[in-house]
């Protein structure tokens, strides 16, 4: 869309003076739905940042059950920050395949960033089957049930994500690079580059702090 | 009931207070209003004489009035809250005359429970309160949420679950006030009430003396059967066998009370004892 | 199979929820069998329930609002009539069933009357503000909306099976734990509003992103009208708020469901959490209510004065200004809860910083009115009534913010009434003056205005029957929720309360007698010009009802009050003669995902609710299904060829053409 073509130079009052430049109107599709997409993530965090907060009220409240530093196994943390952060690299490369519009190497990142993302997933499944066995699952306290609603949010982010991912693939095969599809390729990116981020936070809220407390 | 006629101190303060802020909101309020029906009433369409400008959307100098009239009452105002909310703080000792008189309050579904741990005596839904001597109330609750409030008293308090909250009050005259739950709490709120008798000290003193000698008495067991949900209890006394039992309450030593079972509508509130 | 549900759900001893859903369900039989009968079913399913049409989504919002009050106000009145009986007796309603008629109004009115009614204006005027053919995203509306009226059936549900909740219409801990409300109240609350909550913060990235995205040429963010400022501002708040609701209820359920530890008493839980948390929400709710109602006064006052908006830039910083603060003040809702006296001050003067940018507000639209010419049609008489009645809710809520005095007010009458004060006087009678003043818009005709003012009168005279009583019962040591009392200085207030609810109801009354007398007089209502009031913004530069794209050719804004611009243009006689160029016309294809995700998650809501897993996992299925098959459409548009938009916008013009030389010449 250019700018310059509509752009109004009268001695307009009301123009914002940081950009003297009118408005061109209605923003392209592309923009838009990115737009949209980016203030629903906005949402989302904030969604976890009240989670956070009820995590770090709660952190204390074993209720004389175990404590992070207790449960806590960093090694498997951080294969699984790795497998994460290792998604969102081949995401990154799905992106770009899908903007030159290379049909093999899109599915292949995909397909990686699948993997990665369901080898998260089965880790941190095998780190809370082993608290519930030991007798700390979410009923045991309300720092436990902090701790599972907020870990288990993002895990039920990531397996939602990974569900879409496998409708991605599914609509490339059959429609191609069609410029909507394009589009939900940029949100799904933008999704799950959101997840790594919340990861983060939670990695270095829940883990670090909580091993190191 | 009448909180602008208020019986202690507290509420005296707190009536003071919330006159003033009417007052000095009014200042401003009134004139609006007037100005509002003044201004449509002028310019209304018929009225050829009103001036009209129909291109006028702009003056810095009522700008500049607009923000400060409001911007000023909220200083005034500011003021008033910042040093209302040191001055009646309800955990603030009050001073007087006599040494304090502690009270323990404990809401139970549906009942109060006052514990006087030097007197050696818990009553249910009845307060008799000293006249001029200061009240420090300790308070929790054995269920769910509630409040205590004695309105002519003032200051609200919450009372929750294993947590203890603080509340200084005192009565100036003899005489009987009411004091009710001010924040829901299930079927049996409505009758949460309990009157609080103001007796000259040395009234209490006999009071407190025959209260200590009754029959019934109030330990860790049958608190267990008072906790239980009741609804419209009459008010009764007791002899405190056990003096530590508002801390264990509070710090749920003793488990918080059962609620009442309930289903659907109809079904409502079977077994619980509806005490009348 | 079914989980918890048994035919002892169903309250058949109850008469009251058995005839009045008896009635309802009457009611709905019989305008299905109407509309089935008469062949409107095509109808109804092509052109409203799978439509994408903002406007008609709008008007779906703001018609789910209107039904739902009248369900909130039954509520009111049963309330307002066992408060009138209740002294030294039971009066007719059992706690049980008070608890969960309280509970329900509160609930109802808030967030499937005010929430609905706000959107359902924004959604319908928005768009044509801002000089565009539609929303941001079409069909997420669409999902939006029906997942609000999901909420709203669930809540109707439970009218006859089973229960809603008895905690209050926010379900403090631990009474709304599964420990004291064994029952299935609590669920009903919580499920329909997370669904409901879906639906609101979808509406409301939707209209985020039109506002900030979607705007025809040349208008830049200072030359919006003044609705469009307040619903950028409403609609980042709920963006911003909402999702704490989602999570703060989400704990609640794991809570109640799983039996996590977060607001129990036991296990180290905290309902002081929940407090913070669900006012975090609360707080800004209520600015995400009333914002859009001071949008609406802004456009009615300055269009009824004839005059352009007074002090435009200080109301844009004011509505933003609130819009921030608002996250600042949640905390003056629990005062009583023993927090320190300077955490207490500090969120006093915070509440009351809010005062400011208000009272600039009210200020504002008295000098709108200053030097212009006022004329007193129902949307300019309940704007009056708002700023009088807001002002003096206000007061009372400024006054609740100074600490001393809520420790005396809190939970009383007296707060029940400063809040029925802001919300009634603020929200609602801006709701029905945007009602009154985009009716023709959506229609093509106007309401009827006698009808319209008996309307006004009856309820600007009940409300101050029915709620100034409330104040002196409250300062009279009342707290709120009693199902009966005692007290013998109370009674005299809450009989008096009772003839002002009944007042009110005279006004429903008349509301509802001026939509069907203006239906029946349609023909001498009707307004062809597509500016009945004279108005100032673009939504009146297309014809009333507008057609399906809004504008044939996206206008082209130069400044402030763009339409009004436009028509002095042509008063002038300095309109360019270049012929407008027509060109085809992209529309969004009409979907019935919206229709069939709310199908499926009143399934899966009802079964969550009743614990019937299988129910559960189709539903889930099925809404997932739903959107697989909703992603494969091949199709989301549909064009409008250039010959048939020219055609529409020409025989239209024509008449509007004469009505603006007509308004020139005078």
């Amino acid at each position: 869309m250019s700018t310059v073509a509509f752009a109004e130079t009268h001695d307009d009052p009301n123009t914002l003076r940081a950009s003297s430049r009118s408005w061109s109107g209605p923003a392209s599709k592309r923009i838009v739905t990115g737009y949209g997409f980016w203030i629903f993530i906005l949402s989302d965090m904030v969604m976890f940042s009240a989670f956070f907060a009820s995590y770090a009220v709660l952190v204390g409240q074993t209720a004389g059950g175990p404590s992070g530093r207790d449960l806590f196994d960093l090694r498997s943390v951080a294969m699984e920050t790795g497998f994460l952060l290792a998604s969102s690299f081949t995401c990154g490369l799905a992106t770009i395949s899908a903007d030159a519009r290379q049909t093999t190497w899109f599915q292949l990142a995909m397909a990686v960033t699948c993997v990665f993302g369901l080898a998260f997933l089965i880790l941190e499944g095998r780190e809370f089957a082993a608290l519930v066995t030991q007798g700390a699952g979410p009923t045991r306290s309300a720092f436990l049930s902090a701790f599972f609603t907020l870990v288990g949010c993002h895990g039920l982010h990531v397996s939602a994500g990974i569900l879409w991912l496998l409708t991605m693939m599914a609509q490339v095969f059959t429609k191609g690079f069609r410029p909507d599809i394009q589009r939900r390729i940029l949100c799904f990116a933008l999704f799950w580059h959101a997840l790594d981020i919340i990861w983060i936070a939670v990695f270095t809220i829940v883990y670090l702090l909580g091993s190191a407390a | 009931m009448n909180i602008l006629d208020p019986q202690g101190p507290i509420g005296i303060a707190e009536k003071t207070i919330l006159i003033d802020s009417v007052a000095i909101m009014l200042a401003i309020v009134v004139p609006t209003i007037v100005a509002i029906f003044a201004f449509a009433y002028w310019f209304r369409a018929s009225n050829a004489k009103a001036a009209h400008l129909p291109d006028w959307e702009y003056s810095g100098r009522i700008e500049l009035v607009v923000w400060s009239i409001p911007t000023l009452t909220v200083i005034l105002l500011g003021g008033v809250a910042w040093i209302g909310a040191h001055e009646l703080d309800p955990a603030k000792a009050i001073d007087g005359p006599s040494p304090p008189l502690t009270i323990q309050a404990v809401s139970l579904d549906w009942k109060w429970l006052f514990i006087y741990p030097d007197q050696k005596i818990a009553t249910i839904n009845t307060l008799t309160v000293p006249a001029g001597v200061p009240l420090q109330f300790q308070l929790t609750s054995a269920s769910v949420m509630n409040a205590f409030f004695i309105p002519q008293l003032g200051s609200l308090i919450y009372t929750m679950n294993g947590m203890t909250t603080r509340l200084n009050l005192r009565a100036d005259k003899p005489g009987t006030l009411q004091g009710l739950s001010g924040h829901f709490s299930g079927d049996g709120f409505s009758d949460m009430h309990f009157d609080v008798h103001v007796v000259p000290s040395e009234e209490f003193s006999k009071w407190a003396q025959d209260g200590s000698q009754v029959e019934k008495s109030l330990d860790e067991h049958s608190y267990e059967q008072i906790a239980k949900p009741s609804m419209k209890n009459e008010p009764a006394i007791y002899r405190l066998a056990d003096p530590d039992l508002f801390r264990s309450i509070a710090t749920q030593k003793i488990p918080s009370s059962p609620g009442a079972p309930s289903g659907v509508i109809g079904a409502a509130l079977p077994g619980v004892a509806d005490v009348r | 199979m079914f989980g918890k549900l048994t035919w002892a759900a169903i309250p058949i001893d109850q008469p009251i929820p058995m005839i009045a859903s008896g009635v309802v369900a009457l009611a709905i039989l019989a305008i299905l069998a109407w509309v089935v009968i008469k062949g409107h079913l095509p109808y109804l399913w092509h052109e409203w329930i799978t439509s994408v049409d903002h406007k008609r989504i709008g008007v779906m919002y703001t018609l789910l609002a209107m039904v739902m009050l009248l369900r909130g106000f039954a509520d009111a009145i049963m309330m307002r009539a066992q408060q009138s009986v209740a002294f030294h007796s039971q009066g007719f309603l059992p706690p049980e069933h008070y608890d969960q008629i309280f509970s329900a109004h509160g609930t109802i009115m808030i967030f499937f009357v005010a929430m609905p009614f706000v959107i359902g204006l924004m959604n319908l005027v928005v768009p044509l503000q801002l000089g565009v053919r539609d929303v941001a995203f079409p069909t997420l509306n669409s999902v939006g909306f029906w997942l609000t009226a999901t909420g709203a059936l669930l809540v109707n549900i439970s009218l006859v099976v089973g229960e809603f909740a008895r905690t209050g219409w926010l379900p403090y801990p631990p009474l709304s734990e599964l420990a004291y409300s064994p029952g299935v109240g609590v669920d009903y609350y919580l499920w329909s509003l997370q669904i409901a909550g879906v639906g609101t913060l979808v509406s409301g990235i939707n209209l985020v992103t039109t506002v900030l995205k979607v705007r025809t040429r040349g208008m830049t963010y200072l030359r919006m009208p003044m609705f469009c400022w307040t619903a950028l501002a409403t609609n980042l708040l709920i963006v911003a708020a909402f999702p704490i609701l989602t999570a703060t209820l989400a704990m609640l359920l794991l809570d109640r469901y799983l039996g996590f530890h977060f607001f129990t008493n036991d296990g180290g839980g905290n309902m002081m959490m929940f407090m913070n948390l669900i006012w975090a929400w609360g707080h800004p709710e209520v600015y995400i209510l009333v914002l859009p109602a001071f949008g609406i006064f802004s456009e009615v006052v300055s269009t009824f004065s004839g005059k352009p908006l007074f002090g435009y830039r200080s109301m844009v910083l004011a509505t933003m200004a609130i819009c921030v603060i608002s996250f600042m003040v949640w905390l003056h809702h629990f005062f009583t809860m023993g927090a320190g006296p300077d955490v207490n001050a500090i969120f006093g003067i915070a509440s009351m910083i809010i005062a400011v940018p208000t009272g600039v507000k009210i200020y504002n639209w008295l000098f709108t009115m200053y030097g212009g010419r006022v004329r007193f049609e129902t949307p300019l008489l309940w704007s009056i009534g708002f700023m009088v009645t807001f002002i003096i809710g206000g007061l009372t809520g400024v006054l609740l913010a100074v600490p001393p005095a809520d420790f005396v007010l809190h939970n009383s009458l007296f707060l029940v009434a400063h809040f029925h004060n802001v919300i009634i006087g603020g929200v609602l009678f801006g709701a029905f003056a945007g009602y009154t003043y985009w009716f023709p818009k959506a229609f093509g005709f106007k309401l009827h205005e006698g009808l319209g003012q008996a309307a006004f009168w009856c309820w600007q005279v009940g409300f101050y029957v029915a709620f100034m009583p409330l104040y002196a019962v409250g300062l009279l040591g009342m707290t709120r929720r009693m199902q009966h009392y005692d007290v013998p200085e109370w009674h005299p207030w809450l009989i008096v309360a009772g003839f002002g609810a009944a007042l009110i109801l005279c006004g429903i009354v008349f509301q509802i007698l001026q939509l069907v007398v203006s239906i029946r007089q349609r023909a001498r209502l009707a307004d062809k010009t597509g500016d009945p009031w004279d108005g100032r913004s673009l939504e009146w530069a297309t014809s009333s009802p507008p057609p399906v794209f809004n504008f044939a050719v996206l206008p082209d804004v130069s400044g402030e009050d763009a339409f009004w611009r436009i028509k002095k243009r042509a008063a002038e006689g300095t309109v360019s003669d270049e012929k407008p160029e027509y060109r085809d016309i992209e529309m969004p294809r009409n979907s019935p995902t919206g229709f069939v995700c709310a199908f499926f998650a009143t399934m899966m809501g009802f079964a969550l609710i009743w614990h019937i897993w299988w129910m559960v996992a189709a539903g889930a299925i099925g809404a997932f299904a739903t959107f697989i098959v909703f992603a494969w459409r091949d199709h989301d548009e549909y064009v409008i060829p250039a010959d048939e938009v020219a055609r529409i916008d020409r025989s239209s013009n024509a008449q509007r053409q004469a009505i603006l030389s007509a308004q020139a010449a005078r």
